[in-house]
């Protein structure tokens, strides 16, 4: 069952993708949609680890949309930098903490630092992240709270 | 043309001017800044507000099509690879033993770790 969803899921994308319809190209599409079905079953007897996604999808768009502005306002922030003649630096590695449960919100977290220019996730420690900052400023610590709240929030509780 | 339509085409060209701008700001910030680690963030702004504004642009541009799904999914892909990259080569920088040098230090001490 879970395969012919996946190989509905897998046909549907190509179609997507791929836009030029002809019967050659459409068979090519078809071998290629067979093969990585034969490979997951095979794969599947080595190990049946299934990912489970515990995030509300509503609060999850909501959160993109505040990244959005976020990352718009750091870009202004960094140009800024650039372009100024002195290059106000102050750089500085210091550690932040994560309240999410789950792997997929830590990761979200954390790329999500790396994704708004001015700060990068270094390293992943047990509870918290290793960050670099490009112009280290008290707010930063709050700022990146802040993004630690809204990432937990799109998590639904996890089962343990 | 309508009038809907040149709105359409100068927000376009509007946004992929933007795009170009910041891919333009990140080269010139990875020319600038002195040192690895600053020059990390400056090529962040190429990846994020570069690659976001262009394809935005590029979508309102290619309209309601296939295409513009396409644009979309490339961007989601970029967005979740970039960081991730990012990431790897800050990570190595790290444990190789690469610290960022420190303002407040003396500029004959500066190579030293400032943990």
């Amino acid at each position: 069952m879970r395969l012919v969803g996946y190989a509905v899921i897998l046909s549907s994308l190509w179609l997507l993708w791929s836009g030029i319809y002809k019967s050659l190209l459409i068979m090519f599409g078809a071998g290629s949609v067979l093969l990585v079905l034969l490979i997951t079953i095979r794969m599947n007897r080595v190990d049946g680890d299934r990912i489970q996604i515990e995030l509300n999808p509503l609060n999850f768009f909501g959160y993109i949309c505040w990244l959005m502005v976020e990352i718009a306002k750091c870009n202004i922030r960094v140009t800024k930098t650039i372009l100024t003649f002195s290059m106000p630096i102050k750089q500085k590695l210091f550690e932040v903490p994560y309240t999410q449960r789950t792997d997929l919100g830590q990761v979200i977290f954390a790329n999500s630092i790396t994704l708004t220019p001015g700060t990068v996730t270094v390293e992943t420690e047990d509870g918290q992240f290793l960050v670099h900052a490009l112009s280290y400023s008290h707010d930063d610590l709050e700022a990146l709270a802040d993004m630690d709240r809204r990432v937990s929030k799109i998590e639904t509780l996890a089962r343990t | 043309m309508s009038e809907y339509g040149i709105i359409l085409q100068f927000l376009s060209w509007t946004l992929i001017a933007g795009g170009t701008f910041f891919v333009v700001i990140g080269a010139i910030g990875t020319l600038r800044f002195p040192d690895f680690w600053p020059r990390l963030h400056a090529a962040s702004i190429t990846e994020s507000g570069g690659v976001i504004l262009l394809l935005a642009g590029l979508c309102l541009h290619a309209g309601w099509t296939l295409v513009m799904l396409k644009l979309i999914f490339i961007g989601v892909f970029l967005l979740i690879t970039g960081p991730t990259s990012t990431h790897a080569i800050a990570n190595a920088a790290l444990v190789s033993g690469l610290r960022p040098k420190s303002q407040s230090v003396a500029p004959n001490k500066a190579d030293d770790e400032s943990s």
